[in-house]
């Protein structure tokens, strides 16, 4: 008879695993540690390998880490699919990687905002198409996307960090319709001031903390939200902002 | 920009996928009852498809082949290694509207082809009852439509086809060439290699039309009479069957019987020999949007649903019988159920449900109605009813592992349940102890319930010797395997 080779059978149900890209820092990081105190386990993927073992050891339970730069799109399937295997499964995929280097106010640095494209948005194509045809085919799944309130319009500030979160908006709302028939949650988060180092220096308001932001995301999952804000009130800048007319909109700086 | 710096090499946008493309997806039949998480592999080209079959190879991995996964049990699955999945492959790489003869990339689905022939006047000669399958699983499968007591099975229609081989041999196969392949791929599920080209005969059509008519009947025996009778002169036969009706109604149904439209008869064949014509709208009236319907149909789907609902299609089909032959498309005709989308969802699907399975069983016309009136009543006795019952009549064919016979088939759609999944076993193994002494066979498109002491009887053993001789030449390191495989036809090896 033919030989059968076995390759390892991963057998999956529903359950606690979890998978955070961009888990080294701030929210990401909170999210892992909030995961874990949950229950789950957790797949943490950053760019620096340091960074996560500190955080695994911070954390403790089972968390599973794996250095990678998510603009090496090219990596991304095989370790998908490595990280799956060990976690047992999949049910929650968060992805919240994200750049935001100082922009000068004249600057136009096709390098600095093609990086921050490559990372912002490239990198969440990448894993998410991956967790998309993971979850569509096993008709169950969370998919949270980090966004952020700079992407509801185009501000002076920094052009393409803005474009990248609003890029990632729309992305995600295109998969929430596409997987809402097979009863997969895909939540866009868009986070205020949140005390992370992307804020660091900033004049800011309404500012909380990491861990605070982790449990709210988690709790807007859960209630299966579509697009919302963390915390909540940011609703009303988000809907100031987005109805300020162009030509005054034009004049403010910030 | 002599004397700058040479930049860093960009790593921003600069990558090159992985060929083939490669994923983790949850892969599952079409029954949604069996499935499981496994790799993904989807060559673009034939080189792809080889270096898949490499990869395999230095891995120690077996492959299962699958198409756009509409089998209804395992037949495309692979627990145990990876999936190759060649739907992409899918080019129309030659059609000549003289002739009717397409020559087509494995991943072409059924949907593809009666699309693009048919503005020529033509219609693929043998579809299933769904358009979504790709003309390669299709052809390794064998499949047949509602016509193949009249023109055989999709094997019948081949001209040639080229296969690559997981020993690498690209080998062009007809009832000539590789005579023996030819036979045996078609209807060997994928097991011997993988189509990469295949050559298939159309039927010529003066309309986008068939002319339909309806007769309903008491009884299985009554059913059988009509077609019987009718087999000279119908292009298209196929019966429903009410299986919750008992008695002296046992296998009380409703047949329906098209002809293709002759020359000369559809005043503008070119009107209806359109896509639009085809299509059913997206919406029912106008506002239901259809891809809701599966949640309708969820609140009947148990068995007091589903008994009035045979019911009232009983009862429906004697006012449907009155009416003069009606007109209706190939594909409203062929497909009715593609317009209904994901219908199977109202069996409830996966992760929480288990969907459901289809027994199809293919009996010699000498004891076939004996046989099947005891497939009905003891799936009555055992309280476990068929939802749908569809009843053909079939020829024998070629090709080594057919299902087809000189008789009749009876396909059962049941319910899987997590309480009933036993039971429902159990009983299909009794029917097939029933089909098996009436000398009758299986059809692995839909199978998920046979065993290997039921496939080495219901086969004739020396075309399966023939069959796994054949494996060991083209496929010596045992690479291409199914679940399917291994549950009916190996043992496991480790």
């Amino acid at each position: 008879m033919p030989q059968a080779t076995a390759a390892p059978t991963l057998v999956s149900t529903p359950g606690k695993r979890a998978l955070v890209i961009g888990a080294s820092s701030g929210i990401g990081a909170a999210l892992v540690e909030e995961l874990v105190r949950r229950g789950y386990a957790v797949g943490a993927v950053a760019r620096r390998a340091s960074e996560l073992q500190a955080l695994a050891s911070r954390a403790g339970g089972k968390v599973v880490i794996r250095a990678h730069d998510v603009s090496r799109f090219a990596e991304v399937p095989a370790l998908f699919e490595d990280l799956v295997r060990e976690l047992g499964g999949l049910d929650l995929v968060v992805f919240a990687a994200g750049i935001m280097p100082e922009v000068e106010r004249h600057e136009y640095d096709s390098e600095k905002d093609l990086a921050m494209l490559a990372i912002n948005f490239g990198g969440c194509v990448a894993w998410c198409n991956e967790a998309a045809k993971l979850f569509r085919t096993q008709r169950s799944g969370t998919l949270i996307g980090i966004s952020s309130i700079a992407g509801e319009r185009g501000r002076k500030g920094n052009p393409m960090y803005g474009a990248t979160k609003a890029a990632m908006n729309h992305y995600l709302e295109a998969l929430r319709n596409r997987l809402a028939e097979v009863g997969v949650v895909v939540t866009t988060i868009k986070p205020g001031f949140i005390d992370t180092v992307m804020t660091r220096g900033k004049k800011t308001f309404w500012l909380i903390g990491p861990d605070e932001c982790a449990r709210q995301i988690l709790a807007k999952a859960a209630k299966k939200k579509g697009e919302t804000f963390v915390p909540s009130r940011w609703w009303f800048v988000g809907f100031v902002v987005r109805w300020i007319p162009s030509a005054i909109f034009r004049h403010m700086n910030f | 920009m002599s004397g700058a710096k040479p930049s860093p090499a960009p790593t921003v946008f600069d990558w090159t996928p992985a060929r083939p493309a490669s994923s983790l997806e949850y892969v599952e039949g079409w029954g949604m009852a069996a499935g499981s998480h496994v790799r993904v592999l989807r060559p673009r080209s034939t080189e792809e498809l080889a270096a898949a079959f490499a990869l395999a190879k230095r891995e120690g991995v077996t492959l299962g082949l699958r198409g756009t996964g509409n089998s209804y049990g395992d037949a495309s699955l692979n627990e145990r290694g990876w999936v190759l999945d060649t739907s992409r492959m899918n080019r129309i790489l030659a059609w000549d509207p003289r002739t009717g003869v397409a020559t087509l990339e494995p991943g072409v689905t059924i949907e593809k082809l009666w699309k693009s022939i048919l503005a020529d006047g033509w219609w693929p000669r043998v579809v299933s009852g769904t358009m979504f399958p790709t003309i390669a699983g299709a052809a390794a499968m064998n499949i047949h439509g509602k016509n193949n007591y009249a023109v055989g099975t999709i094997g019948d229609a081949i001209r040639e086809f080229d296969v690559l081989t997981p020993a690498g041999e690209h080998l062009t196969c007809d009832r000539e060439r590789n005579a023996d392949l030819f036979h045996a791929a078609i209807g060997g599920f994928g097991m011997l290699g993988a189509f990469t080209r295949i050559v298939l005969e159309t039927k010529k059509v003066h309309s986008g039309d068939v002319r339909v008519r309806a007769k309903s009947t008491r009884t299985l025996g009554e059913m059988m009479a009509y077609i019987e009778a009718h087999r000279g002169d119908a292009d298209y036969l196929v019966g429903w069957v009410d299986c919750f009706a008992r008695g002296r109604a046992l296998g009380r149904g409703l047949i329906h019987h098209a002809n293709y439209v002759h020359e000369g008869e559809d005043p503008d064949p070119r009107a209806s020999l359109t896509v639009e014509h085809q299509e059913l709208p997206a919406n029912i009236l106008g506002v239901f949007p259809k891809d809701q319907v599966w949640r309708a149909l969820r609140l009947f789907n148990h068995d007091l649903g589903m008994r009035a609902i045979n019911f009232a299609k009983y009862h429906a089909g004697w006012v449907e019988e009155l009416d003069e032959p009606y007109l209706q498309s190939h594909a409203g005709f062929a497909f009715l159920l593609d317009y209904v989308p994901n219908w199977k969802w109202a069996y409830g699907r996966k992760p929480r449900e288990l969907g459901l399975i289809q027994y199809q069983s293919f009996v010699p016309k000498e004891t076939a109605e004996a046989t099947y009136r005891e497939l009905l009543e003891r799936c009555q006795r055992a309280g476990l009813v068929p939802y749908l019952g569809v009843f053909k009549r079939h020829r024998p064919d070629p090709f080594w592992l057919t299902h087809a016979v000189d008789g009749w088939s009876f396909a059962l759609d049941f319910k899987v349940e997590p309480v009933t999944r036993e039971r429902l076993w159990k009983l299909c193994h009794e029917l097939s102890e029933v089909v098996i002494a009436a000398g009758g066979r299986f059809y692995f498109a839909k199978d998920l319930v046979l065993r290997p002491e039921d496939a080495r009887r219901a086969f004739p053993s020396d075309k399966v010797e023939r069959f796994r001789a054949l494996k060991l030449r083209h496929d010596p390191d045992g690479v291409l395997q199914t679940d399917l495989w291994r549950r009916v036809f190996a043992a496991p090896t480790r």
